[in-house]
């Protein structure tokens, strides 16, 4: 047997993670520098990425150097990028101002729930900032110094920032808790926009920057190659169910732009929730269109600067111009929507050039969409499904025992809480909800978004992810919840090391997988196979739901009871 | 250390107040003092709502908490994810009012099987509630100081708050409620090491300034009690610029105007600030219409982008390979 790495959730034992002290230590903040063990930091951002994306201080450096090669006049840099900020974002200045450090939203940061770690509570997150905000640019600061809480800005400081503020996932939870919605994303945004100005970023987001740049997507596919990936897919398809779709690329005229986030276009289950896309469109006959340009819904940008939102996101309506098309349909992701739902419009749009979004199937005006344009496939799919126009057997999910994780980014940016939850329950007969204090606003984030999702940030990810984890395995044990569905392209890729590790035995899902196996397709040969081409439990002998359950119950030995907290 | 800092310059102050009066300095602690004080707070307040006024609001990014608006069988939540201007005006109100988001707070445990469970913990928010509401009545107490005659909705809130009428002087609710729970809060930044360990002088500096004010006041309406006729004539005086320092008053009040002035000329320096700016908070105060409307960043700039003519320059031939349609043949 080889040992793991630390890269590997093998080399963490869990007693040791669930070890957590959280009693700070004895040292202040201030004087505790920052401890840069491997599995907690994440790797800089390699020079030729920042060049291709025209970015200050290309260099290659490691996070371990003591010297980061930062321009001579780092410092200066730093200030006036601070100054700058604090005169063009509210949210910026006034969260510097007005935080009372009453330590409500301390306990609800998931790095600090798992870690344990002071500098992850969102307020003390906030104070690595706010205490050189004090020092450079408040009257008390200048005058007292250390006593208001002020300090100096030094290479220590950076480092410090480097660390803890690629040790936020942007997730919004905080600022649900806190009394002047102070979000500590928002300021992590900032922080990240200042180290940019040094260079300093992870490789794990610039590169998929630099990647979308260049080809449109951040796996940096290229035109030739997405047709590719998309024609396997239809094989895999046509072998679950008998149809052969079609793919209709960068087809000017088409009603519909369909984007995804490019998680889909690889390994499992995001190729599932691509295909069940395709399969869903051509069931219904919708006239839409892929985009090799605009192949990627999700923007890397988020987690880098708001320049960089802009600078990938431009693609989306530029490609929907070109083309012709009359509204943009998107597919099922976290960061994509916080994106086109809070960021787009304002960014790239108004797209005048389109069309109110309406269903060409039931008629309905999506008027929450009608500047921006862009409609969520679980808006659409709900609407289609609430006036009967999908032929749906959920027996087919009766193996299937869902629970639901909502995304920090849908959740919080956006609020889209019923519409998936319509959808699982209209295709799986077994949905069951877990704990109220992890779901919808308050939440979990998977522990590995806004670019922390890389495999050498493995304890801070499984960290992270416990109390995500440890709510998955609540529903496994009470309800024998064996699938967690995600409408997050990045939760479909992390959250399968979150359950491996805290919940063995529950597997991923998007939700599109789950209503195109419960689709009966026109002209669908016997579905025996889902679309992971695994035979369905209970389908070759008889399709009753009963059969179904009592397979379960064999197969996982476990006492199982419909109903209980399923939330109707 | 933090704590003590803050413990020792209130007390410093306070002492200052009542001896600097005590040494003939009445009209320094009684004129001059509070004139720079008001000055401080109002100029000061202004400056900061100012500032924030003028920084733009360049996305619209309110966390939302409930239910979006979208189809129209599936019902909103009004007030957690607002749409319009009215369901934000209850949201705020709440928030303002009720601490609404504080409301929410629970108590996260990890347990050793690594289950982790929740709880509510509401003291906080009732300690915070206590202590704001009872030190708002208090204000609106102190306004029978200020004018002649005292307005009857002022009357009647003396009334109210002096339900539990022990004997004379009348008890008020508040001064008792107003202590205990800065104490509540102080005592809880002390006890819990998270909180100690963010606690800065700015956190232990206020609440020691109230209790000091709480404590000052409660001293000078139930023990040594002061003669309000002078008081008022005090008040009075500075208020229509025609200031006198009556001989009657009593050092202690001295030093309780003293810590009240320095509690006006610290607030708009601070993190008291909040009062202001809880209303400016853009994650709560912005309607969640993001793609129902445009919202216009004032500050916008063009930014270099991947031009689709770009894009098929460096990819034409494999599109055209792969009978993926281009541009230019
Ligand atoms: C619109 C008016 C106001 C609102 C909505 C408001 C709201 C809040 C909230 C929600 C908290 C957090 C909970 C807590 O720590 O107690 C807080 C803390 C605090 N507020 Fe206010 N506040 C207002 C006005 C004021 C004023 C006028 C003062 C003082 C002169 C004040 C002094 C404080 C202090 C000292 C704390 C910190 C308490 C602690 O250390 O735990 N507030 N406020
Ligand atoms: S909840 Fe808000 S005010 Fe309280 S400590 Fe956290 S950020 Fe500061
Ligand atoms: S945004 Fe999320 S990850 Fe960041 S500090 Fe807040 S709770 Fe923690």
């Amino acid at each position: 047997m080889t040992m793991a790495k630390f890269d590997e959730p093998g080399y963490y034992k869990h007693e040791d993670l669930l070890k957590v002290d959280y009693h700070p230590p004895r040292t202040g903040w201030m004087d505790t520098p920052v401890d840069f063990r491997p599995g907690t930091y994440i790797y800089p951002g390699k020079a030729k990425n920042l060049k291709y994306l025209d970015l200050p201080n290309p260099r290659n450096w490691a996070v371990t150097d003591e010297d980061w090669k930062l321009q001579e006049n780092w410092k200066e840099i730093v200030l006036d990028g601070m100054a700058e900020r604090l005169r063009r974002y509210r949210t910026f200045r006034l969260f510097m101002d007005i935080c009372v450090r009453c330590g409500a939203c301390a306990d609800k940061c998931h790095f600090f729930i798992g870690g344990g770690d002071p500098k992850n509570m969102p307020v003390l997150r906030a104070e690595l900032l706010r205490s050189i905000y004090r020092k450079d640019f408040t009257a008390l600061g200048k005058i007292l110094g250390k006593i208001a809480g002020a300090r100096e800005l030094t290479y220590d400081v950076i480092k410090e920032w480097f660390y803890y503020f690629y040790q936020c996932t942007e997730c919004r939870r905080c600022s649900v808790f806190c009394p002047y919605g102070i979000d500590t994303a928002e300021i992590t945004m900032m922080g990240r926009e200042l180290l940019g100005l040094l260079g300093l970023y992870v490789n794990w987001a610039i590169e998929p920057v630099a990647n979308c740049f260049r080809t449109g997507n951040h796996l940096g596919i290229p035109p030739h190659g997405l047709l590719d990936t998309l024609e396997f897919m239809v094989d895999d398809i046509e072998e679950a169910t008998g149809i052969k779709v079609d793919i209709p690329m960068n087809k000017k005229g088409a009603e519909v732009l369909f984007v995804t986030p490019s998680g889909d276009y690889v390994a499992e289950p995001g190729i599932q929730t691509c295909m069940s896309y395709m399969i869903l469109f051509n069931e219904i006959g919708l006239d839409y269109t892929w985009s090799t340009y605009a192949s990627e819904g999700g923007n890397f940008g988020l987690f880098t600067s708001h320049e960089m939102i802009k600078r990938l996101n431009a693609k989306i309506y530029a490609e929907a111009k070109r083309l012709g098309v009359k509204w943009i349909l998107g597919g099922e992701c976290g960061h994509m929507w916080r994106t086109m739902h809070q960021y787009m419009n304002t960014v790239n749009g108004p797209p005048d050039f389109l069309e109110v979004p309406k269903s060409p199937f039931t008629g309905t005006v999506f008027e929450n969409a009608r500047s921006a344009k862009i409609v969520h496939i679980m808006e659409f799919t709900a609407d289609l499904i609430k006036h009967g126009k999908l032929k749906l057997d959920p027996s087919r999910n009766d193996h299937i025992r869902v629970t639901f994780h909502d995304s920090c980014n849908t959740a919080r940016g956006m609020g889209i809480l019923e519409e998936p939850r319509y959808v699982m329950k209209s295709v799986c007969n077994n949905f069951f909800e877990m704990p109220e204090n992890t779901i919808r606003e308050q939440t979990f984030c998977c522990g590995g978004g806004a670019g922390l999702g890389t495999d050498e940030n493995m304890e801070m990810r499984l960290r992270g992810g416990l109390p995500r984890g440890s709510a998955v395995k609540y529903v496994q044990e009470k309800y024998g919840v064996n699938q967690l569905a995600a409408m997050c392209a990045i939760d479909r890729a992390t959250l399968i090391t979150v359950c491996d590790y805290w919940a063995p035995g529950v597997k991923v899902t998007g939700i599109s997988e789950l209503v195109a196996n419960a689709m009966i397709l026109k002209g669908e040969k016997k579905r025996t196979k889902n679309l992971r081409l695994e035979t369905i439990p209970g389908a070759e002998e008889e399709d009753t739901a009963q059969g179904n359950i009592e397979h379960l119950e064999t197969i996982e030995g476990m006492h199982t009871t419909k109903g209980g907290s399923s939330n109707e | 250390m933090n704590v003590f800092i803050s413990l020792a310059a209130v007390v410093f102050l306070f002492l200052a107040g009542l001896l600097g009066a005590g040494a003939g300095l009445d009209a320094l602690f009684g004129i001059v003092i509070p004139y720079i004080a008001i000055f401080l707070f109002l100029g000061g307040l202004i400056y900061r709502v100012m500032i924030w006024a003028n920084v733009p609001v360049p996305f619209r990014i309110p966390t939302t908490s409930g239910q979006e608006k979208s189809l129209p069988w599936i019902k909103q939540s009004k007030l957690d994810n607002p749409s319009s201007t009215l369901g934000v005006i209850g949201r705020m109100a709440l928030e303002i009012l009720c601490f609404r988001s504080l409301l929410k707070n629970t108590k996260t445990e990890l347990h050793e099987d690594g289950h982790v469970a929740y709880g509510s913990s509401l003291w906080l928010w009732l300690g915070s509630m206590a202590f704001h509401w009872s030190m708002l009545i208090i204000l609106l107490r102190h306004i029978r100081l200020f004018i002649e005659p005292v307005p009857g909705a002022i009357t009647f809130l003396h009334k109210l708050d002096g339900f539990l009428q022990i004997g004379a002087p009348v008890f008020y609710v508040t001064s008792f409620i107003f202590p205990i729970a800065l104490l509540y809060l102080l005592f809880r930044r002390l006890g819990d090491p998270k909180l100690r360990y963010i606690s800065l002088v700015n956190d232990y500096f206020p609440l020691f300034l109230l209790i000091g004010v709480g404590i000052s006041g409660f001293w000078l309406r139930y023990i040594s009690k002061t003669d309000i006729a002078s008081v008022k004539e005090l008040t009075v005086g500075l208020m229509s610029f025609r200031p006198v320092t009556p001989a009657a008053i009593s050092p202690l009040f001295y030093g309780h105007l003293f810590l009240v002035c320095v509690l006006l000329g610290y607030f708009p320096f601070s993190k008291l600030v909040h009062m202001a700016g809880v209303f400016f908070s853009p994650t709560r105060n912005l309607a969640n219409t993001n793609r129902e409307a445009h919202h216009a960043n004032p500050w916008d700039y063009p930014v270099k982008v991947h031009t689709y003519e770009e894009y098929e320059d460096e990819f034409r031939e494999k599109m055209k390979a792969v009978g993926i349609p281009v541009e230019k043949e």
